[in-house]
């Protein structure tokens, strides 16, 4: 259970090797060596847009769907959300991209061979067949959970070929009816699973934490919070959560995550595309403000 | 023909090439190491730190513009005794310049936290200067932002004054949203700043069309990147211009915004500046700082030009 936050970043100018469809999403190749030999799952790639002389600055994130040092190759699964990731993929065979990486603090991964269930909400699956092939290198059994709002924004059901897998989707266009934390409950009992792996949208990441706590499963999850630079000088990607010394910090899922221990993680603060300061949280406004008051009576006595 | 990039910051500070980076864009410096050797660049300029560790706002913090961004991030960090115990030494470990920019919600606590900085056991070997970020809000004076306002900006830079060293030149980092900057910065160095810096941010609203709601959670956030350089350049060029006129004491300008490219860089010093911090161009690209020193270098080169401090402010006199 290490963590990369000394560990050196490449900055690449990538060749895209190969660009396809993938339902709503594009499967993206690039070459970028550097990257691929020192890539673990969970962790993320930056790209930039549009080139040289851009006007859109940031830079955008998506999770490493899986890497080959022999060849390598990185790969990532791009959503159209907006003018930047549009332009990603618009990207053809030949062109270039720039990109930052290795990214972030990767999965953790058990020592002993231990029965895991993975979930992956719409293109949050995306790393989730890396890191169970990773797990059962490692002699663990892992059962695999994939869900989205419909068939077409599944991402990768065709690629669970050694993975006993459960597809649930919103409208019932694929597998089961429903969320990908109904089956949850009943798949961590059959399976005696004491770890799970979740990727996709914060309602789903909550879920599962939710779901895996009363049942003393560990629960890790891969945020996607939306982030300037990625490597952890822009501050904007921030989550609260609990640190080992029981102090809330916003932390940065850039570099403190973007995997995070569910348990740890403020949900309660994260709703409706916002996340507030708790009250409780290290400099918070509301303890800086006690704070003041407290001076203010100790200076006037 | 080598081109002698040496920045001069004046009292004996002088700097290997002018390029810097800007406060808030950078962090403290451990994660841009993580791509290149950060002692290389011309100074490190902190993350403004105030007394107390900060949580910041909450999110969304920042929102992206046509050619750049706006943030909101609230300063978040870790206070200035933290600051002293763990990032001023590892700037010292790496062999790092820092430029320390230091905030408060009053000028006691700007005093405070210089006094703190200081005492420190590595200010002399890695503080080169400090920064006033007095472009944050006075609490005390209905959240008005102190650079906004003569006598709040003078009245942080007094109580500054005594706490520094002469040796340690303060820069005071100026907003472009006033009426008149060359009053701001008449009313900085009259009360102690030894240079300035200019510019910060400029304040702006994004509305989230689909939700039909402020985007920031802390409603307004500073306007950076590409799209503010003429603003830059032009309040470089008025307080330049004021300084050569003797409206204003002289004194160094560290010239700031939108810079991305070597050019940006020349553009910014031929108005008056005397180095160059790069700041939101980091996000783009985290190797900027090391990029635009080596553009810079390669342009000067390519001109002819022998010194970079000799094309400070020179198109004044074009």
């Amino acid at each position: 259970m290490t963590t990369t936050a000394g560990d050196r970043v490449h900055s690449v100018r990538a060749e895209v090797i190969a660009a396809a469809a993938a339902g709503d999403y594009r499967h993206l190749v690039f070459l970028a060596p550097e990257i691929a030999a020192a890539a673990r799952p969970g962790q993320f790639v930056a790209l930039a847009v549009g080139g040289d002389t851009s006007g859109l600055l940031l830079r955008r994130s998506f999770s490493i769907h899986r890497v080959d040092p022999g060849t390598g190759t990185v790969e990532i699964v791009v959503a159209d959300a907006g003018p930047g990731t549009r332009w990603i993929t618009r990207l053809v065979a030949g062109e270039a991209v720039e990109v930052l990486g290795p990214l972030g603090v990767p999965f953790p991964v058990p020592d002993e061979p231990t029965p895991c269930v993975l979930l992956g909400g719409g293109y949050g699956s995306a790393p989730m067949f890396w890191l169970a092939k990773v797990l059962q290198d490692k002699g663990c059994h892992v059962d695999l959970v994939l869900g989205a709002a419909t068939q077409d924004r599944l991402f990768g059901a065709d690629l669970a070929d050694r993975v006993p897998l459960t597809v649930t989707t919103d409208d019932g266009s694929a597998g089961i009816t429903g969320r990908v934390t109904d089956p949850l409950s009943d798949l961590l009992r059959t399976s005696g699973a004491t770890l799970a792996y979740a990727c996709g949208p914060m309602p789903m990441l909550r879920a599962v934490t939710q779901v895996c706590r009363p049942l003393g499963v560990s629960a890790y999850v891969a945020v996607e919070e939306s982030m300037a630079c990625g490597i952890g000088v822009c501050m904007t990607c921030v989550l609260p959560v609990v640190g080992a010394d029981g102090v809330t910090r916003m932390s940065r899922s850039c570099v403190e995550g973007p995997t995070f221990d569910g348990a740890r993680v403020r949900w309660e603060a994260i709703a409706d595309g916002r996340v507030a300061v708790p009250g409780d949280c290290l400099g918070s406004p509301a303890s800086l403000a006690a704070l003041n008051h407290a001076a203010a009576q100790g200076s006037s006595r | 023909m080598t081109v002698d990039l040496t920045a001069d910051l004046g009292h004996g500070v002088l700097l290997p090439n002018p390029v810097l980076t800007a406060s808030g864009c950078a962090a403290n410096g451990k994660e841009l190491h993580r791509l290149d050797d950060i002692a290389k660049i011309g100074a490190f300029v902190t993350k403004s730190v105030k007394r107390d560790p900060q949580s910041g706002r909450g999110t969304p913090r920042m929102a992206e513009t046509p050619s750049g961004m706006l943030n909101s991030i609230g300063l978040q960090g870790p206070g200035i005794h933290a600051f002293v115990e763990h990032d001023l030494p590892w700037l010292r470990s790496v062999g790092a310049r820092a430029i320390v920019s230091i905030a408060g919600e009053s000028s006691a606590e700007f005093a405070e936290v210089a006094r703190a900085l200081v005492a420190a056991p590595d200010f002399d070997a890695t503080v080169a200067a400090i920064e006033v970020n007095i472009s944050c809000p006075n609490v005390a004076n209905r959240g008005l932002v102190y650079a906004c306002d003569p006598a709040s900006s003078a009245e942080v830079l007094r109580l500054v004054v005594p706490e520094v060293p002469r040796s340690t030149p303060l820069f005071a980092k100026l907003t472009p949203d006033v009426t008149d900057i060359t009053v701001i910065a008449e009313a900085a160095l009259s009360a102690g700043a030894q240079g300035l810096t200019m510019i910060n941010t400029l304040l702006g609203i994004r509305i989230d069309t689909e939700r039909m709601r402020p985007h920031l959670f802390g409603l307004t956030g500073g306007l950076s990147g590409p799209a503010i350089r003429p603003v830059a350049v032009r309040a470089i060029w008025q307080v330049y211009a004021a300084m050569r006129a003797g409206r204003i004491p002289t004194a160094p300008i560290i010239g700031v915004g939108g810079v991305r490219t070597g050019e940006d860089a020349l553009e910014l010093t031929l108005a008056g500046a005397s180095a160059v911090q790069v700041g939101t161009a980091i996000f783009n690209d985290p190797l900027s700082p090391w990029r635009v020193a080596r553009e810079l270098g390669d342009l000067l080169h390519a001109r002819g030009i022998p010194r970079y401090d000799d094309l400070v402010g020179v198109a004044h006199d074009h």
